[in-house]
């Protein structure tokens, strides 16, 4: 892996890799080195993705000979116009759906493709939804307990001790017996990410988590999310169709056309992290804006135009 | 404390009232609206109507209806002259043979309906076997079972706990069913890539995510119950409150057949506020949700 | 996958099915007839066992009820009689009078209860404490009341229908979205536009599910007062007294042709209100 770095420095994608070698924050170590693993693992690769919904006869083509490559440990960013087949995606990755043609590996290993159109669901892909899905009736800290109840990982009450912790580092500690309904929607999304943490997954994916947020909540759930990915390196598949979080947050941006979802471009984002707000107004955030805009920007014409409903 | 509040401009920093304190707080803001008022005077309005009607002016034929006052001086007195009162123990016989009917075709009901719809609500399989038959069935008022319950059941009992049974059977299974459809697919979801199995989906997403409309379902249910037992008691049965209703106008006693129609109202609208009650403790998530959204 | 499934697409490529290959496909249809007429095998069978391994094997309850073979042939067998069809006739007269006064009475009262806070504060709690009894505790004293049986029957089926049309009218108003009032009164509507341009087809749909319930509650009362009241030769036919007739004279294969009559007028009539309300609200049919 070093000498991968130290050849490919001008390569902008590995940046990332590059900057956590340097940076080497001692003290947050304990956990980068429980997990050393995480930055070797996690890396996606979707190759010539087709996906045609057959509902009542109708065929629709949601996404097109897609192809993509995520390095283990990247924050991988894809931005697209509404309704143009990203949900689509994450969803073959995650194994909701199946997958028409094509390929999807992780780490190497086929999460499916022709002999197995539809993934296996498992914790190595934990999915953080759109509109947030902790269980209404059950408490954060049950919630988190969740995952290593049922996977018979931990006891229960074992499990509902280290969700107490895990809630708790995230600045939750307060709320940790209170149900989703009762705190505010951010609190409610940063539990949902710990849900998903506490599996120790090999890859996130995240499908527009902060769309319903207003600006300010969302630009502390950025940081909050910063801070968890600098902590972990888990690999990050993050849907969004807001370009300011797409550029602030990712390793990587990944431009998708409407319907029927293929990659047009990809932007490398070489900010060097730890990032903070302050990042959003320099120089080089804004060039790379308008990198990204102008991909988009006709995308989003093209999707509207067509007048496709957008998705609630 | 308390007067604290009433004062109001003092201009200290004012506490969330407590306990007792935060009753009398409450009482004390209700009284102030003129609501308790306008509703004790809408009560008594109603009631000397029905009086004067009744009672004082004597009306053609409103005059065979017994008034407030002659059916409070028979309801309380030691000696009823048409035979019920609260001292009486038929009284209490009645009462409880309704209840006792309706407790165990409530038990029945939900016991198979509410296991039947989350399973129908679960699996398109079974729902797509069974719904067909309901919905041929459901047309079907309860009541015109009567006579063929009379005849597949022998006694009196019987027939009148599976007339009820049946009225709320349907409305708890649909309930259920549309309980189980009405969750979001991302909680399946969601539970899915947590690595639940069928059962832990089923167990933590299925039934509590059902529970709101199966508490709507079983508070319909209770009252449906209530209308079919009355109606078939009044056709079939030997004692309840419907028999007791129907019995006084064979004899021509008409206080017992009001006091059995204000009991009935009584005893129905507890029983539904036991199942609302028994439903918010089971959901405190949702009781705490819709609180803090004011409602 | 909803957001790709809602629109058809330049992509969309629509195939043609034959209605056979359509029912083929369509394994939910398939699963209900099946459904159906293996209720109807068992049925007939469990009715018949007696029949086919001697009576000593007749099945409780299911063993006493007419074999669907034998009601259909009675069924027949009435079709062409008059009687059969004035039974209907009286019902559905009698559903329609009790039905038609409480959506009259019902629907203003609701909204009246809705719009102005002091008849609500003082109306409401009578109506609250009348509300559980349930109607048909109402018909003896009623029977007492009215000078006809048709009377009475007509009012306690106007109560069961009452309390439930209000109930619903009175929620459906008050959940109007206050937005909407004042968009319209910034937009210079006088009180009466506001109520008849947003009160009123704001609370349409609560109206129309009123409706349903409470023309479900109407067979019900309708039928059982027919059957209590009416069991006497002055109530006039009907349905229910078609029944309860049957059930007199011993005819078990009438008693389930009443019932499955019951069944149909039921269901044609909540039908027509669901047809009556997709007719009156449009922005309702969203597809």
């Amino acid at each position: 892996m070093h000498c991968k770095v130290a050849e490919f420095t001008a390569h902008a994608g590995y940046q990332q890799v590059k900057t956590l070698m340097n940076m080497t924050p001692p003290l947050r170590d304990e956990r980068a080195t429980m997990n050393t693993s995480t930055t070797q693992r996690g890396a996606l690769s979707i190759r010539n993705v087709t996906k045609i919904y057959d509902p009542e006869g109708v065929n629709v083509m949601a996404v097109d000979n897609c192809s993509m490559e995520i390095a283990a440990g990247e924050v991988c960013m894809i931005v697209g116009p509404s309704g143009c087949g990203k949900t689509t995606l994450l969803n073959a990755i995650a194994g909701f759906h199946s997958i028409t043609h094509g390929e999807i590996f992780l780490d190497d290993a086929l999460l499916c493709g022709p002999s197995k159109p539809k993934a296996e669901q498992a914790a190595e892909r934990m999915v953080v939804f759109q509109h947030g899905a902790l269980f209404p009736w059950k408490t954060l800290a049950e919630n988190v307990a969740y995952g290593p109840t049922v996977q018979k990982t931990l006891r229960k009450k074992q499990a509902l001790e280290k969700a107490r912790d895990m809630l708790s580092e995230s600045g939750l500690g307060n709320v940790v017996d209170k149900y989703p309904g009762e705190v505010s929607s951010g609190m409610a999304r940063r539990a949902e990410i710990v849900r998903a943490l506490i599996n120790d997954p090999k890859v996130l994916l995240l499908d527009e988590p902060y769309r319903a947020m207003d600006a300010l909540t969302k630009s502390i759930m950025h940081e909050s999310l910063l801070e968890t990915y600098d902590r972990t390196k888990v690999t990050i598949f993050f849907i969004t169709h807001d370009l300011e979080e797409a550029i602030f947050l990712g390793d990587k941006v990944h431009v998708v056309t409407t319907r029927p979802c293929q990659l047009k471009k990809t932007v490398s984002v070489d900010i060097p992290r730890p990032r903070s707000y302050e990042t959003q107004s320099s120089e080089q955030f804004r060039l790379l804006m308008d990198e990204v805009n102008e991909a988009v920007h006709e995308e989003a014409i093209k999707a509207f135009q067509a007048g496709e409903r957008e998705m609630a | 404390m308390a007067t604290q509040y009433a004062g109001g401009t003092t201009g200290h920093r004012i506490e969330a009232p407590t306990g007792l304190a935060l009753l009398i707080y409450r009482l004390k803001e209700a009284l102030s609206t003129p609501k308790p008022y306008l509703m004790g005077f809408g009560v008594f309005l109603w009631l000397f109507t029905y009086w004067l009607l009744c009672e004082g002016l004597k009306l053609d034929r409103f005059d065979k209806i017994p008034g407030p006052v002659a059916i409070a001086k028979e309801w309380f007195s030691y000696e009823p002259f048409q035979g019920i009162s609260f001292f009486t123990a038929e009284y209490y016989d009645h009462i409880l043979a309704s209840c006792r009917r309706i407790a165990i075709a409530f038990a029945i009901a939900t016991g198979v309906g509410v296991p039947l719809g989350l399973f129908m609500g679960w699996s398109d399989k079974i729902r797509q076997y069974i719904f067909p038959i309901l919905e041929t069935l459901r047309p079907i008022p309860p009541l015109a079972w009567v006579p063929l319950a009379i005849l597949m059941f022998p006694g009196f009992e019987a027939p009148v706990i599976f007339l009820a049974t049946l009225a709320s059977l349907f409305v708890t299974t649909l309930n259920t069913m549309l309980g189980v459809q009405s969750i979001d697919e991302e909680y399946f979801r969601a539970a899915g890539c947590l690595g639940s199995s069928k059962w832990d989906i089923f167990k933590n997403v299925v039934v509590p995510g059902a529970l709101p409309y199966i508490f709507t379902g079983l508070q319909i249910s209770i009252g449906v119950a209530w209308f079919s037992l009355v109606a078939a008691e009044m056709v079939s049965g030997d004692l309840g409150l419907g028999y007791l209703i129907v019995d006084a106008y064979m004899n021509n006693v008409t206080v017992p057949m009001v006091i059995g129609m204000i009991t009935l109202g009584f005893v129905g609208w507890f029983t539904s506020v036991i199942v609302r009650v028994i439903g918010n403790r089971l959901m405190q998530w949702q009781v705490k949700e819709l609180a803090l959204q004011g409602r | 996958m909803a957001d790709v499934a809602q629109s058809s697409h330049a992509h969309a490529v629509p195939r043609k099915r034959t209605r056979f290959e359509k029912f083929r496909q369509n394994e939910s249809l398939r699963r209900g007839v099946t459904a159906i007429v293996v209720f109807l095998l068992l049925w007939e069978l469990g009715s018949r066992f007696d029949e086919i391994f001697g009576k000593a094997w007749t099945l409780p309850g299911i063993g006493l009820i007419p074999p669907p073979t034998d009601v259909a042939v009675a069924w027949l067998g009435v079709l062409p009689k008059p009687g059969y069809w004035w039974s209907w006739v009286a019902s559905f007269r009698r559903v329609m009078t009790g039905f038609i006064a409480a959506m009259v009475l019902g629907i203003p009262f609701g909204l009246m209860l809705a719009v102005n806070k002091y008849f609500r504060d003082i109306f409401f709690p009578p109506f609250e404490i009348l509300r559980p009894i349930p109607p048909l505790a109402w018909v003896p004293a009623s029977l007492i009341f009215w000078p006809t049986n048709e009377m009475s029957i007509a009012f306690v089926t106007f109560l069961g229908a009452f309390f439930t049309i209000v109930i619903n009218v009175l929620g459906g108003a008050r959940t109007i979205d206050v937005r909407y009032l004042r968009a319209a009164q910034s937009m210079g509507a006088s009180q009466w536009d506001l109520f008849s341009k947003i009160i009123l087809p704001g609370t349409l749909p609560s109206i129309f599910t009123g409706a349903a319930v409470g023309m479900g509650i109407t067979w019900e009362v309708v039928l059982a007062a027919e059957m209590i009241s009416g069991g006497g030769t002055q109530g006039g036919g009907g349905l229910g007294f078609f029944i309860w007739n049957s059930y007199m004279g011993g005819s078990l294969e009438q008693i389930v042709v009443g019932m499955i009559s019951i069944g149909i007028a039921g269901y044609l009539c909540s039908s027509a209100i669901r047809w009556l309300g997709h007719y009156f609200m449009p922005w309702r049919r969203l597809f």
